[in-house]
């Protein structure tokens, strides 16, 4: 193949996805079939040994999250990918990722019933698991996105030690875009932190400023203590000490609070001067864009807000855009799930209207034109 | 196979225990005896210390991992084996051992262990099976032998336990072999063999509780009930020449296979080394 067509490549939402992760680092992929998140595994199986990597598959998703977190506990980048009733059964090892801060990447291709696109699963990416837990949750809205977004879904996860949720949904899991893939050179790569004292002075669980403590992994001489569900002290012991529960339960939320400004991932478009924004994010993002534009058109001055990061929710973007525009648009592809989010950082200053589409076709910007000169009324 | 080493000191023991843990395990429990047993076979086999990692569940069996000075992982309830899987494919040259309970690897983890056991994949698994559910405070498990009392059984048991050493056996695990706490050489040199054995391992050792089973069923004192396991133990070999009805309800110890078959990881750097030469085939 000549190289530097390769760059432009022609390409299924799922299999860039592959692609990312690949390009990123990933060595581990441990899986299990479900529609319409398969080819990612498909892909995987096919290229991850070409570059020395390791593809299983497992006898469910529960055991999928298992190997994964058992191979990056052994040094290896490791992702996997599901659909909505796989990413339940995940939701057990997510939490123990969370607090064994152990990396990993759950990409999941949201479906409604089979094979139709839907965004069911926005809520369970945040609190699927029970308990307290850190989580990243991306979203991607294109192919290109499958690609990049996978990258910044592993870059995540090594540089601060948690799970990283990517939600898709199958009208981007299953459309076919050009992706043009920069030099592998010119991507930014980032790698765990490793411990840089001997074994006998290694706490597993002192974090440095960044509050992301350093990774011993297993088989690299260090003994590591501290893979765990359970609440540890500095050595990675189990412990009952409310201060220590205290302790790791603030530090772990607090490491992604720290870092809020660098995986806070948002883009706006055309709000300078608008009196309508539509709140967007994966699917839904190209027809707010289209209909943003026949709203202007039209003479009413509307932007779009694209979430890219979810989760953390981006509460700043709504806070400031409340006091300045006039209502926000919030289309779904469920029964209002991010909408509660956006209500709670408007504070009431300005209606916050829900477009929802249940039925298993996409949200079209007819569907979002009609709300916004309904609003602009 | 040939031990190296045959006598173990309390002292070389004392080394391989992290100081710093808090233990809290009962008095007269035989998670202890298990626990010693896996590290004289660890020492008897002169492995490095620092390649072997200990991956436990949850129980009070599962707290071994963090004991023991390895590299170690306690993972969610029932999913050792799958945490396991994935380190040994990472790390192929380390020694993977899984420690935990009769409840965690058969109950809730049951599925993990028989795919475990069809891949072969080189896991030695140590199942302490004390018949019953211990830090949760005594239910029933499924290993609680038919008739006997739990706190979630209190009419009885009317279930009948699951023979994880033939469960194992029937999933294609190439080492399989049973032992008690009080058999504790025979339970080190099955150890040993199921170390030793390049494929998947599974050593049972059937365990006491004295603070739950032993207690809900009347049993008596830790030594009574290891006791209790010696007069009940009758050896696979001898149980061969028996009707089933005379060894109804015995414990019967021994290895039940020794087999060589192919193993997970070395297929997988087969697979590796296809892949790549298709690679540079379709390059070409």
């Amino acid at each position: 193949m000549n190289k530097k067509k390769s760059n432009r490549l022609f390409m299924l939402g799922n299999e860039a996805c592959g692609a990312g992760a690949i390009a990123a680092g990933v060595r581990f992929f441990a899986g299990y079939p479900i529609t319409p998140s398969t080819e990612i595994a498909e892909y995987m199986a096919r290229e991850l040994p070409k570059v020395g990597g390791i593809f299983i598959q497992m006898e469910d998703e529960l055991a999928s999250m298992g190997a994964l977190l058992g191979a990056s506990a052994a040094g290896a980048k490791a992702m996997t990918a599901t659909s909505g009733p796989g990413f339940t059964l995940m939701q057990e090892f997510i939490r123990y990722a969370g607090l064994s801060e152990i990396p990993c990447v759950i990409v999941d291709v949201m479906r409604g019933g089979m094979i139709q696109p839907a965004q069911g699963d926005v809520m369970q990416s945040r609190w699927g698991p029970y308990g307290n837990h850190p989580i990243i949750v991306l979203s991607a809205s294109t192919v290109p996105e499958m690609f990049f977004l996978t990258m910044k879904a592993v870059n995540f996860s090594e540089k601060f030690r948690v799970p990283v949720i990517l939600l898709s949904d199958e009208s981007i899991g299953h459309l076919r875009e050009t992706v043009e893939i920069p030099d592998v050179e010119s991507l930014e790569i980032i790698n765990r932190k490793k411990p840089e004292v001997p074994p006998e002075d290694f706490e597993p669980m002192s974090p440095g400023e960044d509050l992301v403590p350093a990774m011993a992994c297993i088989g690299e001489g260090y003994r590591v203590k501290g893979y765990s569900g359970l609440v540890r002290n500095k050595k990675g012991n189990p412990t009952s000490d409310p201060e220590a529960k205290d302790y790791l339960t603030r530090r772990l939320q607090n490491k992604i609070d720290y870092h809020l400004p660098e995986i806070q991932l948002s883009q706006e478009r055309d709000t300078e001067d608008a009196d309508v924004v539509i709140f967007s994010h994966g699917s839904v993002v190209r027809p707010a864009h289209r209909a943003s534009t026949l709203a202007r058109q039209k003479g009413i001055k509307t932007g779009v807000l694209k979430a890219t990061t979810i989760w953390p929710f981006p509460r700043e973007d709504i806070e400031r855009l409340s006091k300045r525009v006039k209502a926000i648009i919030v289309p779904e592809l469920n029964l209002g799930q991010i909408i509660g989010e956006v209500e709670r950082w408007t504070k009431g200053r300005i209606p916050v209207i829900g477009i929802q589409k249940v039925d298993g076709n996409l949200i079209t910007a007819e569907d979002i034109l009609a709300k916004v000169e309904e609003v602009a009324k | 196979m040939e031990s190296m080493k045959n006598v173990v000191t309390t002292k070389e023991i004392k080394s391989y225990l992290n100081k710093s843990a808090r233990r809290i395990w009962c008095a007269g429990c035989g998670n202890g005896i298990c626990m010693g047993a896996l590290i004289r076979a660890i020492v008897r086999l002169q492995i490095l210390r620092d390649k072997v990692v200990i991956v436990s569940g949850i129980g009070c069996s599962g707290r071994a991992s963090g004991y023991l000075d390895f590299d170690s992982m306690q993972t969610p309830h029932g999913r050792p084996i799958t945490c396991a899987t994935g380190i040994k494919l990472m790390r192929p040259e380390m020694h993977v051992i899984v420690f935990s309970g009769d409840g965690d690897i058969a109950a809730i983890g049951g599925n993990h262990l028989i795919h475990a056991a069809r891949r072969n994949i080189d896991i030695t698994v140590i199942v302490v099976n004390n018949q019953i559910y211990g830090m949760t405070g005594g239910q029933v498990a499924p290993t609680t032998p038919h008739g006997a009392l739990a706190s979630t059984a209190p009419y009885r048991n009317i279930e009948s336990p699951f023979d994880i050493c033939k469960l194992a056996l029937a999933a294609g695990a190439t080492y399989v072999a049973r032992s008690t706490t009080f058999h504790v050489n025979q339970m080190v040199s099955f150890i040993e063999r199921g170390i030793a054995n390049r494929g998947f391992s599974l050593i049972e050792v059937m365990s006491q509780c004295p603070t739950q089973y032993g207690k809900l069923n009347n049993i008596g004192t830790p030594a009574e009930m290891l006791l209790w396991f010696k007069e009940k133990t009758i050896n696979i070999k001898r149980s061969e020449e028996k009707t089933s009805e005379e060894i109804r309800g015995e414990i019967i110890t021994g290895e039940f296979i020794t087999e060589r078959r192919p193993e997970l990881t070395e297929l997988y750097s087969q697979l590796l080394k296809r892949a790549q030469s298709k690679r540079s085939n379709d390059e070409t």
